[in-house]
């Protein structure tokens, strides 16, 4: 009787979602639900690297990037009963919060700042460099590097400057000097082209 | 809608989107399945993305947020009573969001048509002869649907066809809130006339007044201007004595933080 909401599509199969943490992600998550703060640090333990060093990828200050991924840290414990597995894997859940403070944080920040101007060349192979060393031996980074690989130079550097950069798809475009609604296309058929080579079924 | 819209997909689900195309892309993503499973893998793959970024972070981070959540009370499950709406993913905006994921998701339905506005107006019009003090009450029966037989009607649109249709209003200077509440159905819908966008990193939410519970969130206001915005409210309406909008931090507070811009009392 109600929305069309009722066709819940069915999420993507987390295949290896979770499986790169080799935890109970979801269960540790409805642990917390419950209010089991043991839980939420197994939790905390599993996956705040990622969180934090994809934070701090996107704000780059290392003191807002602790801010930024505590206050998501947080939501994630007050939010955990709100997590679907039927919608996606609980580690894509908790980045996709994460993700969303560190973008809105470094959008408030630009109001006053430009970040365009350090933006460059500079910075980001020092970003390459530091994940070089950090996971250099991880197979899963180097699978998810793989992947990239397997986009167009321009599909890549649209999803890069969008999800890493956290920039808008109009700043993407101005930035990579191509026309405004180009963007867009390139970050959808570039996240389209990692899925399918990653294998995330829908 | 449609092909443009949709088109936004990829952005979305990297957030690479600003604030006016996001409450775009939401009203058009409560109605798209297509979209939400898009969204949901192309999230799934690019946050697969944060496994070169891996950084352990300081080790002082782990004891500030185990220390912090003792201090914080984990929310409950949303409802999911009646078949009503459930809202969908993560979100995770600005302050204190994750209340609200997707707000503005699934319970937002622009109204398809100024006629269909136009053409409500007309006959809660009509129904005002037994208006008293801003109520609308037309003391028939249940049974759902007004002349005509069309499809399947949305939540919202059999709220505002509802027999036992109430009607409140408010102006709010130059703006007009109306909330309509079915009783039968347990719902009620919020029709918003030239409501000015909430100010950057603000929202306007939705309460409902509880019995022993107080103001208990009844979602979050789409953040963007349209002339006439339309919002099918969170929880039960049946059971609620009043309702109330606040202005909050950007997606929502679990409580309102802020003076009510308009009270609305159902008895």
């Amino acid at each position: 009787m109600m929305v069309p909401m009722a066709a819940t599509p069915s999420g993507p199969q987390p295949s290896w979602g979770d499986a790169a943490v080799g935890t109970d992600l979801a269960g540790l998550l409805r642990a917390s639900a419950l209010g089991d703060e043991n839980a939420f640090a197994q939790l905390y333990d599993a996956v705040s690297a990622r969180i934090y060093g994809l934070v701090l990828r996107v704000v780059r200050d290392p003191a807002q990037s602790q801010e930024v991924a505590q206050e998501a840290l947080l939501d994630i414990w007050r939010t955990s009963a709100r997590f679907d597995p039927a919608r996606g894997s609980a580690v894509s859940w908790m980045l996709t919060i994460a993700h969303r403070k560190a973008v809105d944080r470094v959008r408030s920040a630009q109001a006053s700042t430009d970040r365009e101007d350090s933006y460059g060349s500079r910075n980001q192979e020092r970003t390459y460099d530091e994940t070089a060393e950090t996971v250099e031996r991880r197979l899963d980074a180097q699978r998810v590097r793989k992947a990239l690989d397997s986009l167009t130079e321009t599909q890549r550097s649209a999803v890069e400057l969008a999800y890493l950069g956290g920039y808008t798809h109009t700043e993407v475009a101005s930035l990579l000097g191509v026309p405004l609604g180009t963007a867009k296309t390139r970050i959808r058929d570039g996240l389209i082209r990692l899925r399918d080579s990653m294998g995330v079924q829908s | 809608m449609s092909a443009d819209i949709h088109g936004l997909v990829g952005a979305y689900a990297v957030d690479a989107i600003d604030e006016q195309e996001r409450s775009k892309f939401e009203l058009h993503l409560a109605e798209c399945p297509e979209c939400q499973a898009e969204v949901a893998t192309l999230r799934e793959a690019a946050n697969q993305l944060s496994l070169m970024t891996e950084t352990t972070p300081p080790a002082s981070m782990r004891s500030a947020v185990l220390a912090g959540i003792k201090t914080v009370r984990p929310l409950p499950p949303l409802e999911a009573q009646s078949g009503g709406p459930v809202a969908s993913g993560p979100v995770g905006g600005s302050s204190s969001t994750a209340d609200a994921p997707h707000r503005g998701g699934s319970n937002v339905v622009q109204l398809r048509s100024r006629r269909r506005v136009t053409a409500w107006l007309a006959s809660a019009a009509a129904a005002a002869v037994l208006l008293v003090g801003g109520l609308a009450w037309s003391p028939w029966d249940n049974s759902s649907n007004g002349p005509g037989s069309r499809g399947p009607v949305s939540a919202t649109e059999q709220v505002l066809e509802a027999k036992d249709a109430q009607r409140y209003e408010k102006v709010i200077g130059g703006a007009k809130a109306t909330i309509v509440r079915s009783a039968s159905l347990g719902k009620a819908v919020i029709i918003a006339d030239h409501m000015p966008a909430a100010p950057e990193g603000k929202d306007f939410q939705l309460w409902l007044d509880q019995p022993n519970r107080g103001m208990v969130s009844a979602g979050v206001m789409p953040h963007g201007s349209a002339d006439t915005v339309t919002v099918l409210l969170d929880g039960d309406a049946a059971t609620a004595t009043g309702a109330g909008i606040t202005m909050e931090p950007a997606g929502g507070s679990p409580a309102p933080t802020t003076e009510p811009i308009a009270l609305f009392s159902f008895s």
